[in-house]
């Protein structure tokens, strides 16, 4: 689903990752751990295409597995595709090509560290917006007022949301916690192929670690889908258990394991691993 | 005396932001064209204008307002060529003044609100709330003059402006002025010139809300503050919004 090949980037002209590769199967978790300053939230800035970094090298391509009407423009093919169904596969895109807006209608979700407050904008709006733009560059018609608003109680009752904080500006006076709960909740609606989830965890009590643990699981855990999740810590892990955790540091994978590696890290430490 | 010895200069306060070559094309007649409104003690009046390319030029209000009146004037000021709102308001015992503007637009175009509010009695409040959205070379102004008289005590005067400037090469002016003869009053103002937040613009893309949305949105929110006290401030708001859909940028 999302091949990262020799993948380089700088944020102001320092470079920051300096050859990642990383290959992600539809169906699969995966988690990048690392230390600070490793690249970790690079990398998801990267892939979501935030102007001020900028990629000096590799590639970047996704292929979105189903769920996504036929491509329209905008969403440039690198090996051509398919027109058969409404659920066929997109084809592979070259992700760094896309404009940002255009790399979420593809299927690509972006779970940020600290979500932007947005005042005068509610979370209601925002999210209508969100997923209308996304259907119509795909192609399909948008949703109305009650369809979206069922949606949207659906996927808030999910993460134990209380409509009432939708309908307040995009973040504002949310705590750290409501905010990374807003983030699971805008996936849920948002429906994404692939999710790259930065720092979900940080910020979160014991009661919403689980309950965010276990909306990922419920949203994303899925044949087709697939999540990369960057952490510091194990503690995540034991609600969204990766098929492989990845150790990033200096700007590359220096390793790769299953889900023991978590546990090792946690107990041993970067240093003592990555020697 | 001629004609030009009795036009403003840039030398004169209230007009050095202006436009002055756009004000002597105007004229005298435009200059003495004065709109007059007197509120009842007690009465309630509100206007709301749209100074699109249909009203460009100049509007002078001048309104008293007596004793526990309320006027409110909101305001759209978004022509394609210079425009300028000038209100002026005497304030009786205990009277409100509400006001809300937005000057907003591209060009090579200058477009100002200017207001003098004179709390000449006891307990008078007013309210006044301006935002300005500029692109291009376009000029966006807010000169605000709030007198509060010897005798009006409790007056409670608020003045609020901001300025988002989306391009390079756009500008916008804050000239608040305060002249308060009276020891027991409440005068606030603010002013602040900032641009677009690109961390909001990235978060609203990284969802799937292409760029034009997103700044139509910020925008939006950002001249809400304007039409806030008003009860219904969609229509201002679709027309202060329609100056930017078409602006291409």
């Amino acid at each position: 689903m999302l091949a990262i090949n020799d993948l380089s980037a700088t944020v102001a002209d320092k470079a920051i990752l300096k050859g990642l590769s990383l290959h992600i199967n539809a169906g699969e978790i995966h988690a990048i751990m690392g230390p600070n300053g490793a690249g970790k939230s690079t990398l998801g800035y990267t892939l979501g295409g935030r102007p001020g970094y900028e990629v000096t090298g590799g590639t970047v391509t996704f292929t979105p597995t189903s769920a996504q009407p036929e491509p329209v423009e905008g969403l440039g093919a690198v090996h051509g595709a398919s027109t058969s169904s409404a659920r066929a596969d997109l084809g592979a895109v070259d992700l760094l090509a896309l404009d940002p807006h255009l790399r979420a209608a593809a299927g690509l979700f972006l779970g940020f560290q600290y979500p932007v407050e947005i005042p005068g904008v509610s979370f209601l709006q925002f999210l209508r917006e969100s997923l209308n733009s996304q259907r119509k560059v795909r192609g399909q018609t948008p949703l109305n007022g009650g369809e979206f608003l069922k949606l949207a109680r659906e996927q808030a009752a999910l993460l134990k949301m209380d409509m009432d904080m939708l309908k307040r500006p995009v973040n504002v006076g949310f705590s750290g916690g409501e905010k990374k709960r807003a983030e699971m909740v805008q996936m849920g609606i948002l429906d994404p192929t692939l999710a790259v989830l930065d720092e979900t965890d940080s910020g979160l009590d014991i009661d919403a670690l689980r309950i965010v643990g276990e909306g990922i699981n419920a949203i994303m855990r899925k044949p087709d889908k697939a999540v990369l999740l960057i952490t510091h810590y194990q503690r995540l892990l034991d609600y969204v258990k990766p098929d492989f955790v990845h150790v990033l540091a200096n700007g590359r994978i220096i390793k790769t394991g299953g889900p023991e590696l978590a546990h090792q890290l946690e107990t041993e430490g970067y240093e003592a691993v990555a020697a | 005396m001629s004609e030009a010895a009795l036009l403003p200069t840039a030398r004169d306060e209230e007009w050095r932001y202006a436009d002055i070559p756009a004000v002597a094309a105007l004229g005298l007649g435009a200059l003495a064209d004065w709109h007059e409104a007197t509120l009842a003690p007690g009465e309630v009046r509100a206007k709301d204008l749209v100074l699109d390319d249909q009203f460009p030029g100049l509007h002078r209000v001048r309104l008293h307002v007596d004793a526990g009146a309320r006027a409110e004037l909101f305001a759209v000021i978004a022509a394609s060529s210079y425009t300028r709102l000038e209100v002026e308001v005497t304030l009786g015992a205990g009277a409100h003044f509400e006001f809300g503007a937005v000057t907003i637009g591209g060009g090579d175009v200058v477009r100002e609100a200017v207001t003098r509010v004179r709390h000449a009695e006891p307990g008078a409040t007013s309210h006044q709330v301006v935002r300005s959205v500029h692109w291009g070379q376009a000029t966006g102004n807010f000169l605000g003059r709030i007198e509060v008289a010897r005798h009006a005590q409790q007056t409670d005067a608020a003045q609020d402006f901001k300025a988002l400037i989306l391009e390079k090469g756009a500008t916008a002016n804050a000239r608040p002025e305060l002249e308060i003869f009276a020891d027991d009053v409440k005068c606030a103002h603010g002013a602040a010139i900032g641009q677009m937040d690109e961390a909001a613009r990235f978060y609203m893309a990284s969802r799937g809300i292409d760029p034009e949305t997103a700044r139509g949105l910020l925008v939006r929110a950002f001249v809400a503050d304007a039409f806030a006290a008003k009860d219904d401030g969609e229509a201002l708001l679709d027309a202060a919004l329609t100056a930017l859909a078409g602006a291409g940028l």
